[in-house]
């Protein structure tokens, strides 16, 4: 089957051609960082975490979001979502494995990754990130590939198959309550120290990995005449809605309990975020932009007459993962750093080498995406 | 001939130490070295050592840090400017960022001023041990909290868990850093993450933690917490004493008196 991804047109080579070149110098990036060690990035002594562990959290949420189209495609017979299932899967794929390349990026010894294998510690969360998130590629690569060879030869898929499909509809909330709890636990983190980590978690999770999946389909229907359908876009706009209203509901309870309780350590991460603190808010544009953009695009996706608009529906999309890829990608991991244990408040900016690594994980997760894409839709359109 | 007998030596040399050490392994009377699991429980077992450290911010004076250089040239912690790529183990802080979420109302101008000295707490409930996925990092039968360097991958989930601030990630090769080399305890290298080790070295030697010995004021006390005649206990029955940030749960093992 993996054939079909070497046909294509210039277009789809050039894409191609792109990606590898992006590779190539997240690579060499990479390479550096190897050599030197990861002072070569913006992350230091008191912000410990930076870009790599916030795209790892971001794109956790986009593999978990494959079960809003699995969920209501398997257990609640929605026939709308068949054509789009084995994209929701296949994008799940492609996610978990550039979360797996973000930690990888983010360790300081990667040549010694199987040590948490040889030293199993059911205490420490991460422990359980890997088994969790090893365990949901594995469902979704066999299931979608095995489903999807099924329907190249004309037969129905293997009964074992819906065992796997079934069990990775919990499976893709573990992965994401997990991912919270790696960083709920931790006392003295009080931007993360709250019991709606994980609920918000999953909430902006589908949001973002909803519209990510319209935006795929958009983009699939342009490319290569493939379409997931109508109906399917329409009730994943509904989808995504609701789950973005749930993720600024969520938001809003941590502001409440926050300001209103008046607990200064509970205010401080968030004051620095969106007011700033003692003079300094490196990310309060960001914030702004983020809370904006994103408000404004479960707005227009909750009203029937703009959503149903393709152009409008486009810039809800894309203006909800950009808010939430902010939220999560920007002020969270980081500014649950800010203000420092010790009471100051550091700045981190993101080195050109640590960026170069971050691109070529997002191309080589873009790239693994496309090839299974092109699969997916060759054997739907019988070509 | 001659070449090949030489040879011949070399690798029944080899084998020979080989099937030694196999042996060893297979037959535990043969073992060359032997470790005693039971020195390495990980809970405290009553009556035993619970290493603890009192220190008297009053008597630790101005502009003095004799101990911050005598545990960092002893533990070959690097010097590099700059916090960002800093490491510390021990270090003076500004009593209101050591003590946050104490009262700061109106602070005497004494405690405006003052510093106090800032390290490892060696928890009895420590929070980094729990995030380590590989238990690089974990508690000894004698309440210190150690750190394997060799078993540590630097996913550095003990910075981000330890509400102290105690700990310091390899950003870079320390080596070059380190202006003159003791040779009573290893460098480190780059991508894993150190810390205040109480100088659990020079305790098997019967010595105290080299702060201790270093500072000209004599404002710290080390002993055992579990012992109830030891000088540390004596002192913290005698003494108000605070803890910082103890409504965390940790329950540090370094007290001061303010």
């Amino acid at each position: 089957m993996i054939e079909k991804a070497l046909k294509g047109n210039r277009s789809y080579w050039a894409w191609v051609a792109l990606l590898l070149v992006c590779i190539g110098i997240g690579l060499s990036a990479w390479g550096r960082q190897m050599s030197l060690g990861l002072g070569v990035t913006g992350m230091g002594r008191d912000i410990s975490w930076g870009v790599y562990i916030a795209q790892f959290t971001f794109l956790v949420g986009v593999a978990a979001s494959a079960v809003m189209v699995v969920l209501p495609y398997y257990l609640h017979n929605q026939k709308a979502f068949s054509k789009i299932v084995i994209v929701g899967e296949f994008l799940a794929v492609s996610a978990t494995v550039m979360c797996m390349l973000f930690i990888l990026a983010d360790m300081g010894k990667p040549q010694r990754v199987l040590n948490v294998l040889r030293y199993p510690s059911p205490h420490s969360m991460v422990f359980w990130d890997v088994m969790v998130l090893n365990g949901y590629l594995l469902l979704n690569l066999v299931s979608g590939w095995a489903v999807l060879g099924a329907e190249r030869k004309g037969v129905a898929p293997p009964s074992w198959t819906r065992a796997l499909i079934y069990l990775s509809i919990p499976w893709a909330f573990s992965i994401h309550t997990v991912t919270a709890f790696l960083y709920a636990g931790n006392p003295g983190r009080h931007l993360w120290l709250t019991a709606v980590l994980a609920p918000r978690f999953l909430a902006s999770a589908f949001a973002a990995g909803t519209a990510i999946l319209i935006l795929i389909s958009f983009i699939l229907k342009k490319t290569s005449g493939f379409d997931a359908g109508r109906e399917a876009r329409q009730k994943l706009t509904v989808l995504a809605a609701y789950a973005g209203v749930a993720n600024f509901f969520l938001l809003g309870t941590e502001f409440f309990t926050a300001f209103y309780s008046n607990v200064p350590a509970h205010m401080h991460s968030l004051q620095y975020l969106f007011f700033g603190l003692d003079g300094k808010g490196q990310f309060v544009p960001w914030m702004w932009l983020s809370l904006v953009t994103g408000i404004a695009s479960v707005i227009v996706l909750l009203v029937p007459r703009l959503r149903s608009q393709t152009g409008w529906l486009l810039f809800a999309c894309a203006g909800l993962v950009f808010s939430i890829w902010i939220d999560k990608g920007v002020g969270l991991i980081i500014g649950g750093f800010i203000p420092t244990p010790l009471d100051e408040i550091v700045t981190y900016m993101p080195t050109v080498t640590e960026l170069s690594v971050t691109l070529g994980v997002w191309a080589i997760g873009l790239l693994l995406l496309t090839m299974l894409l092109k699969v997916a839709v060759a054997v739907k359109t019988q070509e | 001939m001659n070449q090949q007998r030489r040879e011949f030596l070399k690798k029944a040399g080899l084998g020979a130490l080989a099937g030694l050490g196999a042996a060893a392994g297979i037959i535990p009377t043969f073992a060359l070295e032997k470790t005693d699991p039971s020195g390495f429980p990980s809970k405290p077992v009553p009556g035993k050592v619970r290493w603890g450290m009192l220190i008297d911010t009053g008597n630790c004076r101005e502009g003095c840090s004799a101990c911050v250089a005598a545990c960092h040239f002893t533990h070959n912690v690097p010097d590099f400017s700059g916090t960002k790529n800093e490491i510390k183990w021990i270090w003076k802080s500004p009593y209101e960022k050591a003590f946050p979420t104490s009262s700061l109302q109106f602070p005497s101008h004494d405690l405006e001023e003052r510093e106090v000295l800032t390290l490892c707490n060696h928890c009895a409930e420590p929070p980094c041990t729990k995030a380590c996925p590989t238990e690089a990092t974990f508690k000894r039968w004698d309440g210190i909290v150690s750190m394997d360097y060799h078993r540590c991958i630097g996913c550095r989930f003990c910075m981000a868990a330890c509400p102290y601030g105690s700990r310091s990630f390899n950003w870079q090769d320390p080596r070059p850093g380190i202006a003159e080399y003791s040779k009573t305890y290893p460098t480190r290298e780059r991508g894993v993450v150190e810390k205040c080790n109480f100088c659990s070295e020079r305790l098997v030697k019967g010595q105290e933690p080299a702060c201790v010995e270093a500072c000209p004021g004599k404002a710290i006390t080390f002993g055992d917490l579990n012992d109830p005649s030891s000088r540390i206990r004596v002192m913290l029955g005698e003494n108000e004493t605070v803890q910082r940030k103890p409504e965390l749960g940790t329950l540090p093992s370094v007290f001061y008196i303010i």
